[in-house]
């Protein structure tokens, strides 16, 4: 049952630098399905972040649809992208992650606080899922008061807990080491298969894509190569390992 | 708006230590502001409080005195006038002078001696003994500030020092009764019967000889009060050669008076601008540093109205309690410091100095609420 959860269709974003116009994000299409993990990869400059933030209603194209459950985001108003970012959108960020005045806990209800839904059930659920994430211990943490693998990890419960139709993680593994960042990035891709989410990973790590199904590849704001299969998704990953 | 409120404590409950000094610069700025205010309303009481405590609604002077009552010169004529004007119930004289009383233990207590009608508008009821009887009689009625500064009672015979022409002369009066809250110009009061007054106030060599006594104002009860303004004009045009005009200008003329309120006005306006810059400086700062948590906090979903709340409700907690600390501290020092200082912390100017403070968190910090309202959720993905 592999229903479309996102949908691009013939995105372009052009900006103006010194009077010149240039297409960060030129004429991209494509879809994930839910319950399907894709990386988006490519040097930087290639357009992945700016793809990103029109993924999640933070920039509007150009030209070009996003449909997020057949919604059409360049027809809701700003008022109606901020309702669509809390309730069908789960995000982690590269760095500044969490709240800092906000527990491990906390911070991961917070979501279910935007949505109205911090009732006793959400408050048991997110301690189980910090708890799959292997935070137990630290439920009652300040950020400050984790390491930056236990942050990531926060923060994907946080990108998590709402049942969203995608979620976008842009760089989650910036700011760790090989091993953690493995880890982590493997925890995702489970999560996004269980609880049959669609999951968009922007990274420049090639080496990490072994656990997607699909990778993007951008360079100059196109799309310039889909790796479909697992052996190609593998060799790619396998070739990031230089 | 929950959220906001949630946000907003939880920021301040982490970070107490921070907030608590911001909290405390507060309560600081408070405590001045509310001892100028006690200051002002101290001094202004001193200076003005046998005026505004007056049983009249109008006050008769001199005209061309500018309202203010040692230069003004009336005779007793014209209070007969002031008496036949229809619409007037009553109209007591007022004369006005310094001196000085000689106590027991060889100090002199400086005293306003007016020289007032026992039964008319001029004279404060008595609150313990009696009024004097004639108005030749050598008893007067003083001030229970008098008495608490010298130890005299009723009954007692007092010593009035006044220096007549080149020689200081000496009287002796006896204390018939007592008043309350009757200060005027600094000095607590003791009241004389107009003869009296003539016979024992300071003057020169040339009005040495006088007895018919001088009046400076006349206080004028009105049959009705409502009608002021009217009679105003009605007592200017049936007594001639004299302008008339209500409690209130009469104590902005008090010499003295309105240059000391506007300079501690000043002092306390200017305090609270210092504290609108503290409170608008630290908020904006801590925005600044919060902007990539802000654009994390919008782009995963919270609307410009919960960040933007956060922020003011986060200013008003933190000024409350700076403004509840400085209140208490206001309150404690109050009860060290020594009656003779003219703090007088009267509800109504020193609520106004709390709402004026509740007031400058938020004008303060309004600059730094707008600021987190325009940060852009792209922030949280570095871009833009």
């Amino acid at each position: 049952m592999s229903t479309v959860a996102l949908e691009v269709k013939n995105v372009i974003k052009t900006f103006s630098v010194d009077g010149s116009k240039i297409n960060a994000v030129d004429d991209v299409s494509f879809k994930v399905n839910s319950g399907e993990f894709v990386a988006l990869v490519g040097p930087s400059g290639s357009g992945k972040t700016t793809m990103l933030s029109i993924l999640a209603a933070l920039l509007t194209p150009t030209s070009g649809q996003v449909l997020i459950d057949g919604q059409d985001l360049s027809k809701m108003s700003e008022k109606q992208r901020v309702v669509l970012r809390r309730e069908k959108i789960g995000f982690t960020f590269q760095s500044n992650n969490l709240i800092p005045y906000l527990t491990a806990k906390e911070n991961v209800e917070f979501m279910l606080r935007l949505n109205g839904k911090a009732n006793r059930a959400g408050r048991v659920r997110s301690q189980e899922l910090l708890a799959r994430l292997g935070l137990n211990d630290r439920l009652h943490n300040l950020p400050a008061q984790m390491s930056g693998g236990q942050q990531q990890r926060v923060a994907i419960a946080r990108a998590l807990i709402h049942n969203p139709t995608v979620v976008l993680a842009d760089e989650p593994t910036a700011s760790l080491d090989t091993e953690r960042a493995f880890q982590v990035v493997e925890t995702f891709a489970n999560l996004i298969h269980e609880n049959n989410r669609a999951g968009i990973m922007v990274t420049h790590d090639l080496r990490m894509c072994k656990y997607v199904d699909r990778v993007l590849q951008m360079r100059d704001g196109k799309l310039v190569q889909i790796y479909e299969t697992k052996d190609e998704v593998m060799a790619l990953a396998r070739g990031g390992d230089h | 708006m929950g959220l906001s409120i949630y946000l907003a404590l939880k920021e301040i409950w982490r970070n107490r230590g921070r907030f608590f000094l911001v909290a405390l610069v507060i309560a600081l700025i408070t405590l001045l502001v509310l001892f100028i205010a006690a200051l002002g309303e101290g001094l202004g009481t001193n200076n003005r409080q046998y005026v505004s405590n007056l049983d009249a609604q109008l006050i008769v002077f001199l005209d061309k005195s500018d309202f203010i009552i040692p230069s003004s010169r009336l005779d007793q004529s014209a209070l007969k006038a002031v008496r036949r004007v229809d619409g007037v119930a009553d109209a007591g004289p007022i004369s006005t002078s310094s001196t000085a009383i000689m106590l027991d233990n060889g100090k002199v207590l400086k005293v306003s001696m007016l020289g007032v009608e026992a039964g008319r508008p001029g004279l404060p009821p008595v609150i313990e003994g009696r009024t004097y009887q004639t108005q030749l009689a050598k008893e007067t009625v003083i001030d229970r500030n008098v008495a608490l500064r010298s130890d005299i009672k009723v009954g007692d015979e007092i010593t009035v020092r006044s220096t007549q022409g080149t020689k200081d002369e000496f009287f002796t009066l006896k204390v018939v009764g007592l008043t309350e809250g009757q200060a005027y110009t600094f000095q607590p009061t003791i009241f004389v019967p107009p003869s009296t007054w003539e016979r024992v106030r300071p003057k020169s060599e040339a009005e040495a000889n006088k007895t018919v006594p001088d009046i400076n104002v006349i206080a004028v009860k009105l049959e009705d009060p409502s009608q002021a303004e009217a009679m105003k004009s009605k007592i200017e045009a049936n007594v001639s050669n004299v302008q008339v005009t209500d409690i209130e200008t009469t104590i902005s003329n008090i010499p003295g008076y309105s240059a000391q309120q506007g300079t501690v006005q000043t002092q306390g306006a200017f305090t609270l601008l210092i504290g609108v810059l503290v409170i608008g400086g630290f908020f904006q700062i801590q925005i600044l540093q919060k902007v990539p948590q802000i654009g994390v906090l919008k782009a995963i979903g919270s609307s410009n109205g919960v960040v933007g709340f956060a922020a003011v409700v986060q200013i008003m907690v933190v000024t409350a309690i700076g403004v509840g600390i400085g209140g208490l501290l206001t309150y404690v020092f109050s009860l060290f410091f020594p009656p003779t200082i003219p703090l007088v912390f009267n509800g109504n100017a020193s609520a106004l100095a709390i709402a004026a403070l509740l007031f400058i968190g938020p004008a303060g910090g309004l600059v730094s609420v707008i600021y987190a309202v325009r940060i852009e959720p792209l922030k949280a993905l570095r871009l833009s």
